[in-house]
């Protein structure tokens, strides 16, 4: 799960770690009482859940209250377009007006899992405000890598060996040790998948702060923080894979026209693949779970036709511990009561398929069966370009 | 012969007495697996559905014998139940459980290194984790350890080992023919407590494996750490598949594990490092069964 810059913010302050004072608002009369409160020179920044905010045009400078409501009002309801939007970009809907301070420094601390030594590790370079990904890319030993052992926590030489890869000296070398074990400490009580720090910001005076905080939480942690349900955006989720996710659905939805539902993500990815291979494009990925009852059929069939861009539907399921025979009942109720505007190609394997498949044969519906998922695939795309 | 389960191995279910424990505990005893109980804390001594029912699982392994585990229990207490198997020196761990989170994992791996350490040091056998959010393990017509249809394998001479459950049952079907020796899935989660180097190593040591499957998918450097491992260690012949080649980055794709993220774990890269190790990588995931049996009949 994503948070707002200001949502991570507000939870690393609990956990101590120093960030700039700051408000969010959603209009432009807010952000001047913001403003006014935060002594008069702030900073207005878009709320999105996608980075590159500062290069799109989303987080600006003003000198006084009077800009900051000038700012607000343009930014507030812009479509902000940055390299991680994609071109359609994302609506603004709030601003966080922050305390303008005296930057020294700028520079960069991360932390993410390393899953091939199970350790998480805390990433620090002093090239701040740049992307971290460039940076890996063209100067590799500008990121400093601290191995923690999650269990213990951060020890004291560790924080150490990052502040001096800073090349931090005295009231902010003071300061960063204190904000490296606090933020490890939030990154791992709030089970964080990722915390970056990107600037983390050293002043004139010497104090450390979190100028801008991204922070991702592991989804399957959420029953132990029920606190950060509400802080969930669903406009930056497309309503589709919301939709999906009220019926227990994983739907990813892709810009392709042959939509697929099938049972477990590894072959939900192979199908992709193959339809991809067979000349055509995938228009989402949909794993329908372990079970595949009629009732998740037929929403999943509902949830792929909303997509317009649909012209095909390829059902892919290996019949396990759930029978061919009853996927097949479920496939034909469902397309009974949801019709079939598009061609559905049926690809069953696995327990009682023989009797699975008859069961297709003889419901009348134009079900296209297919033996393997080759064929399947070929199939497919064949109907969607004949739609075309 | 086989890898890590065969036709002695006595299981015990944790978790026995929920709907799926006692669903799958009834078919993996209908296929043959020597199930000889099952742990509930708080029902000890009942019987369930013919399985004694013991509260701990260091009771189970003494009183019934129990060497492997099979884990279904929810995802907020599955790592105690991975600690608990260790504890009691469980050899073989198999946790079903989808959606443990991580932190949790971290903690369940570093107690299982430093239990294992000590068991080793005292002569005794360490533990070895299956999982978790995986199918589980088979050695056809011996046991079946998890939840995948057993009736679809037939012993044989090929290794099955997969980080997808579905797609492992895709090539144990297209190899119905030739028949597998063991199908292992390792599972979609990012801390995996057995990967592809620990089943590689066991097929290649295992007599009766003669030809081997990997099928991988986006996400992690796994794939690339196996094809290391086999160019240097394997001379069985590899087939390999890679799911996810259409996955867009920063989309985690059903399993926690498979996120293209930074640029690294991409489809591409991965089949690239698997040929580079004289690996048989196929495009379409329908071709693993034609190439594994082509490699296996010119080995």
């Amino acid at each position: 799960m994503k948070v707002h810059e200001y949502q991570a913010k507000e939870i690393l302050r609990r956990y101590g770690v120093p960030t700039p004072r700051g408000i969010v608002v959603d209009n432009p009369e807010e952000a001047r009482q913001a403003a006014k409160e935060l002594g008069g020179r702030v900073v207005v920044k878009a709320q999105i859940h996608a980075g590159g905010r500062g290069k799109g045009g989303g987080v600006k400078l003003a000198k006084d209250p009077e800009e900051a409501v000038a700012l607000a009002k343009q930014i507030i309801g812009m479509n902000l377009v940055t390299h991680q939007t994609g071109p359609a970009g994302q609506v603004v809907r709030k601003v966080l007006i922050e305390e303008a301070l005296n930057i020294d420094k700028e520079l960069y601390l991360g932390i993410t899992l390393d899953r091939r030594s199970g350790m998480n590790v805390i990433m620090a370079s002093s090239q701040g405000g740049m992307d971290i990904e460039e940076v890996a890319a063209h100067d590799p030993n500008a990121i400093h890598r601290e191995p923690i052992d999650t269990v213990l926590g951060v020890q004291p030489f560790q924080a150490r060996n990052v502040a001096n890869a800073f090349g931090l000296t005295g009231e902010a070398y003071k300061q960063c040790l204190s904000f490296v074990q606090k933020l490890f400490r939030a990154y791992v009580e709030t089970d964080a998948s990722l915390a970056e720090i990107n600037p983390l910001l050293v002043t004139k005076e010497g104090n450390v702060l979190a100028l801008d905080a991204k922070m991702t939480f592991d989804d399957n942690a959420m029953f132990r923080h029920k606190d950060f349900a509400e802080m969930r955006d669903l406009h930056e989720e497309d309503p589709l894979e919301v939709e999906a996710s009220k019926f227990g659905l994983n739907y990813i939805k892709l810009d392709g026209n042959v939509g697929c539902m099938v049972n477990g993500a590894g072959l939900a990815m192979a199908t992709m693949d193959i339809i991809k291979l067979a000349g055509g494009e995938p228009a989402n990925f949909l794993d329908v779970g372990g079970g595949a009852s009629a009732e998740q059929v037929k929403n999943a069939f509902r949830i792929i036709l909303s997509d317009k861009n649909v012209k095909a539907i390829l059902i892919n399921i290996f019949g396990g511990i759930m029978r061919g025979d009853r996927i097949a009942e479920g496939v034909v109720s469902a397309s009974r009561e949801v019709g079939l505007p598009v061609p559905v190609v049926v690809r069953l394997e696995g327990t009682n398929v023989e009797l699975g498949k008859k069961i297709l044969a003889d419901s009348g519906l134009p079900l296209i069966t297919a033996d393997a998922m080759w064929d399947a695939a070929e199939k497919v795309v064949a109907a969607a370009k004949g739609q075309a | 012969m086989a890898i890590w389960v065969d036709k002695n191995t006595k299981v015990i279910v944790q978790g026995i007495t929920g709907r799926e424990g006692t669903f799958h505990a009834i078919g993996c005893r209908d296929y043959g697996t020597q199930v000889v109980g099952g742990v509930t804390p708080g029902k000890g001594g009942t019987t369930h559905e013919g399985f004694p029912v013991f509260n701990t699982v260091s009771e189970a392994r003494a009183k019934a014998g129990a060497n492997c585990s099979l884990i279904f229990v929810p995802p907020p207490f599955a790592a105690d139940a991975i600690m608990e198997s260790a504890d009691a020196g469980i050899e073989l761990i198999v946790c079903i459980t989808e959606g443990i989170p991580v932190i949790d994992m971290i903690r369940a791996h570093d107690f299982l290194r430093k239990t294992n350490a000590r068991r080793v040091a005292e002569g005794e056998a360490p533990s070895r984790l299956i999982g978790p959010n995986c199918p589980g393990i088979i050695t056809p017509g011996q046991a079946k350890i998890g939840i995948m249809p057993g009736h679809i394998h037939k012993p044989g001479p090929i290794g099955i080992v997969s980080r997808s459950g579905t797609l492992t049952y895709e090539a144990v079907g297209q190899t119905r023919n030739i028949g597998q020796s063991t199908a292992v899935g390792i599972g979609g989660d990012p801390l995996p407590g057995t990967n592809f180097i620990d089943c590689l190593a066991a097929f290649e040591a295992d007599p009766a494996t003669e030809a081997i499957i990997m099928i991988g998918e986006i996400g992690g450097s796994a794939e690339e750490d196996a094809a290391a491992f086999v160019k240097a260690n394997v001379t069985k012949p590899v087939v390999a598949f890679i799911a996810g080649q259409t996955a867009p980055p920063g989309r985690r794709m059903g399993h926690a594990g498979a996120i293209i993220s930074g640029g690294q774990g991409t489809a591409e890269e991965k089949m690239k490092a698997l040929q580079a190790a004289g690996i048989h990588v196929v495009k379409a995931p329908s071709d693993m069964g034609s190439m594994i049996e082509k490699v296996w009949k010119a080995r």
